[in-house]
């Protein structure tokens, strides 16, 4: 009911008003500039525009967030992808001399996709998505935020709807804007717990001694292995899955036996687990089989080709999926097992959102803010503001107030004549605003 | 002579620089040399540390580098070519800052060689990392603490309650890491970025953007560090080139070292005119190396070959002692079969074959391709078959290559297991090894393809073992053709303007095609 009809042919009579009206550009430039510390990282800026009938033009770049918006306005694109702060001005790469046009600084990003999990989940495959696998997507989040964070002590990263059927990660710490090819592929390997392709069966090999990552991982996916594993995929109900799992096993685990005589998934999942720890008391190695396939069938599957390039092109928060009208919204950590992907605004929603009456309380609202801004900002507040896309900006409002915070930090810290040693430094200047679990 | 983007200037070493230089056994190689030396010198100096460089290579893949015998070899080398690698109680401290000074400037005229392209750069950088890493290893605990304070890398150590706490967390983010570890040891705390290969392989605690290491870790931080400045330096270098190549000292010197290898050239051979022409299809099936068996087929299949295959082949096919009549017999005949009439090959083709072996223009005798050359200069393109197959073909192709020439699958996994690392020589030898049923020893080390037929014949008791005259090209610039005396050494300073411009000649004659 909450999302209207969406249709990919009114997209060309959708996108100019979308542009016009609902694209917040103010909270996107403020993002892109990163408060204008380092000069021009905002005109280097690559952007990707994918138009009608799949024409792509690449190093599009813009001086001023005026001309971000009229050129959006003007091509209405369909897609647009951001990649790297380039040397020179991207539209301008083919006057610079060859070799000197570089890559130099960019997001490290995260891009999960639902089609890498197919040979784990049972209730889609493909594009498909619903509420049962999407919880693959929970417990990814929840993996990654926690490790970008605590172990990396990356402090401002956004995680955004893909559309259809996944979630990005956008890490803008200015170290992670930094990090080489190099970094960013060692950080996504640290990530990477599921390896091999179609050909390999038992894709997650653990063995002594476990690493703090892997203790924390396993803890975020043992609070949903039950609900999701056992009940929802029911990964131990049919003989077909549970000879998937058994294909993990080693052989002489006996476990077929019990499988005849115990029904319920959890009391089976049990036995499992039991058995595993007697062999690893009597075995000579570890034998962490029940946490391997644990792990196979949740732990995050990430394509670190994706992180790992400082020059790639990744979706654009706030851009439309074609496919499903969606629009790419941030998502919010505190509310994430309340996320759900069918309730993300389409294009088609908010642009009708637009035409209805305002309601009392927008009405005060917006006699509040008549006196702080210019006519045509106000209007563009008050448009956003009546549809649902409202609360997605907020948030991404929220992210961009805490890496202002942080810059605030940093300059003040640079000011100090005296360094404290790096023992006692804890995070004291930031409070995040945009917060995780 | 100064190079790089020094000035040249004139400056007396005092006792002070030196100790500053030259205090400490390891450097990071931070500083040019700033001093004079004489043309030998330097050539001395490279050469050795080249083939330094290249002893590590070859014993790097051929032994565990934390063996017994690894460094028992190692130190021999470091020995023999006068290079520093161990502090010792009571050494003579001026006979070590020789050795160091050597080090030093050897260093740097190697990057003048090997900054020029990425390939070259990238073998270079690997080689020079290893050696750093064998001898901090075998620096006292002293040393390093010292060696990281004078380096600037300020990795501070935490505190034993902070190590308390963390006990279990260190425990268990690495193999090496035990109980015991966490006491004795002191533990750095480190950027990340600076520790990738413990990020990436999650063997080390990381938390907030650090990571903990202890103290018998920290080499692999230094040797990152040590990576970074080597890469940035040589890039920074090979824009400084065309200034150092325009002394005309220097150029033939510093090209010939890029392209050198430690051994003979093939030039002179006591078997020409022992190979008869019919013994070329069986010879190329038992004896040639890879490149040439593929040259030669490529030969016979389309009855012509392009330039770079007819220099590679041609003055292989000299090397292993055909003479002038015979090739040009040899080539005619085939390139007759195809598409080239008698008469086209006389007025086009024997021109350049009778260059190659010095009966025209210039009347220099070329030497033929060592494997660095065919290795590291003018890669094959399309409808190229000249190079070296396990540097320029496509790894399935090689594979199935090596399966038509019945060479075992565990074989060659181990072939395509070198080249994977990059290893081609090393590649060739095992395929060497492999269709002659033959371990080679370590102190077989295949540098050219000659080499490889002579050694191939000497074992099948062929025509073409030849005997092996003891010409170094390197150390004997003067030894030139038609006599070649087999026991000349060079000394410091033995060079006369004369022979100079002799050796820029020949040396020349390695970059000019027919």
């Amino acid at each position: 009911m909450t999302t209207a009809d969406y249709d990919q042919a009114s997209l060309p009579d959708l996108l100019p008003l979308y542009y016009r009206r609902l694209f917040p550009f103010s909270q996107y430039h403020r993002w892109l500039n990163y408060g204008g510390v380092t000069k021009n990282y905002f005109q280097n800026r690559e952007f990707s525009f994918t138009l009608k009938d799949d024409i792509y033009v690449r190093y599009q770049s813009f001086s001023t967030q005026n001309e971000l918006e009229k050129e959006m306005q003007k091509m209405n694109p369909y897609k647009i992808d951001i990649g790297a702060v380039y040397s020179h001005r991207p539209n301008q790469h083919n006057t610079v001399k060859s070799g000197s046009f570089q890559a130099l600084e960019k997001e490290l990003v995260f891009d999960i996709d639902m089609t890498d999990y197919d040979d784990v989940r049972s209730c889609c495959s493909g594009a498909d998505i619903c509420p049962k696998c999407w919880t693959l997507m929970t417990i990814a989040i929840r993996i990654l935020d926690r490790a970008l964070r605590d172990d990396f002590g990356f402090r401002h990263c956004l995680w955004v709807y893909s559309g259809r059927r996944g979630v990005h990660c956008w890490v803008c710490d200015e170290a992670a804007r930094k990090l080489s090819v190099v970094a960013r592929s060692a950080v996504a390997e640290y990530l990477s717990l599921v390896k091999g392709g179609d050909e390999t069966v038992r894709k997650v090999v653990l063995s002594d001694p476990i690493h703090p990552f892997i203790t924390e991982s396993l803890t975020v996916v043992e609070r949903y292995f039950s609900q999701y594993a056992l009940l929802g995929q029911d990964i131990l109900g049919s003989k077909e899955a549970v000879d998937k799992v058994l294909a993990l096993l080693p052989e002489d685990i006996l476990f077929l036996c019990y499988f005849q005589t115990e029904k319920n998934p959890e009391m089976r999942w049990d036995t499992l687990r039991s058995m595993a720890q007697d062999k690893r008391t009597t075995a000579k190695k570890g034998h962490y089989f029940e946490m391997e396939i644990m792990l196979q069938y949740c732990y995050p599957r990430l394509d670190v080709n994706v992180s790992k390039g400082v020059n790639h092109l990744l979706k654009s928060p706030f851009s439309v999926h074609p496919k499903t009208g969606r629009i790419s919204v941030p998502i919010d950590l505190r509310e994430l097992d309340r996320f759900d992907p069918f309730e993300v605004p389409t294009i088609s929603l908010i642009c009708e959102e637009l035409d209805q009456p305002k309601t009392e309380e927008e009405q005060e609202d917006t006699m509040e803010n008549e006196n702080k801004k210019e006519a045509g900002e106000r209007r563009k507040m008050r448009d956003y503001k009546r549809t649902s896309l409202a609360k997605y900006v907020k948030l991404f409002d929220n992210f961009l107030e805490g890496m202002a915070h942080s810059r605030k930090g940093e300059v003040l810290k640079n000011s100090q004549k005296h360094f404290p040693p790096p023992e006692c430094q804890n995070e004291t200047f930031d409070r995040p605003m945009y917060q995780c679990l | 002579t100064k190079y790089g983007s020094e000035r040249k200037r004139k400056k007396l070493i005092g006792n002070s620089q030196t100790e500053q230089l030259y205090g400490h056994c390891l450097q990071f190689y931070g500083q040019p040399p700033i001093e004079n030396i004489s043309l030998s010198e330097f050539e001395t100096f490279a050469v050795d540390r080249l083939k330094l460089l290249k002893t590590v290579e070859n014993l790097g893949v051929s032994y565990v580098k934390t063996s017994e015998l690894y460094t028992k070899k190692l130190d021999a080398e470091f020995s023999n070519l006068n290079f520093p690698y161990k502090i010792e109680q009571h050494q003579d401290i001026s006979l070590e800052v020789k050795k160091r000074r050597k080090d030093h400037i050897s260093h740097f005229i190697l990057r003048l060689a090997y900054c020029q392209t990425e390939d070259l750069r990238r073998w270079f950088i690997q080689q020079e990392i290893d050696l750093f890493r064998y001898r901090f290893n075998h620096l006292p605990s002293k040393n390093i603490r010292e060696f990281l304070q004078y380096n600037n890398l300020h990795y501070h150590t935490i505190s034993i309650d902070k190590k308390k706490n963390l006990m279990d967390k260190l425990v268990t983010s690495s193999f090496a890491v035990s109980g015991s570890t966490v006491d004795c040891q002191d533990f750095y705390k480190v950027p990340f970025q600076d520790a990738l290969d413990l990020v990436r392989t999650r063997k080390v605690y990381l938390n907030g953007g650090y990571v903990y290491i202890p103290h018998q870790d920290i080499v692999t931080i230094v040797l990152n560090d040590f990576r970074t400045r080597l890469s940035k330096a040589l890039a920074l270098t090979a824009r400084s080139l065309p200034a150092v190549q325009s002394d005309e000292r220097l150029q033939p010197l510093l090209n010939h070292l890029s392209h050198a290898y430690v051994g003979q050239d093939y030039s002179i051979q006591k078997s020409i005119g022992k190979i008869s022409l019919e013994q070329i299809d069986p010879l190329s099936a038992k004896s040639y190396p890879l490149c040439m068996r593929q040259l030669h087929r490529g030969l016979r299949d389309s009855h012509h070959l392009r330039h770079g295959g007819r220099m590679q082949y041609g003055l292989f096919l000299k090397g292993i002692g055909l003479t002038l009549d015979q090739a040009l017999q040899f080539w005619r005949s085939e390139f007759v079969k195809g598409k080239v009439d008698a008469d086209k090959f006389d007025k086009a083709y024997a021109y350049s074959i009778r260059h190659m072996f010095g009966k025209e223009g210039k009347r220099t005798d070329y030497t033929p391709y060592s494997c660095m050359k065919v290795i590291l200069s003018n890669p094959p393109s399309q409808g190229d078959q000249h190079g070296c197959p396990f540097r320029h073909s496509d790894p399935e192709l090689l594979k199935q290559k090596l399966q038509s020439y019945k060479v075992s699958p565990s074989g060659i996994s181990q072939i395509l297991e070198l080249v994977k690392g990059m290893h081609y020589q090393l590649a060739c030898q095992k395929y060497f090894e492999l269709t002659h049923s033959v371990r080679t020893d370590s102190g077989f080390s295949l540098n050219h393809p000659n080499q490889y037929f002579m050694e191939s014949q000497k074992l099948l008791g062929g025509p073409g073992a030849g005997v092996k005259v003891e010409v170094k090209r390197e150390d004997n610039p003067a030894t030139k053709p038609p006599n070649p005396s087999p026991h000349q050494t060079p000394g410091p300073g033995n060079l006369p303007q004369e022979v100079a411009a002799e050796i820029t000649e020949d040396l020349d004659s390695f970059f000019q095609d027919a």
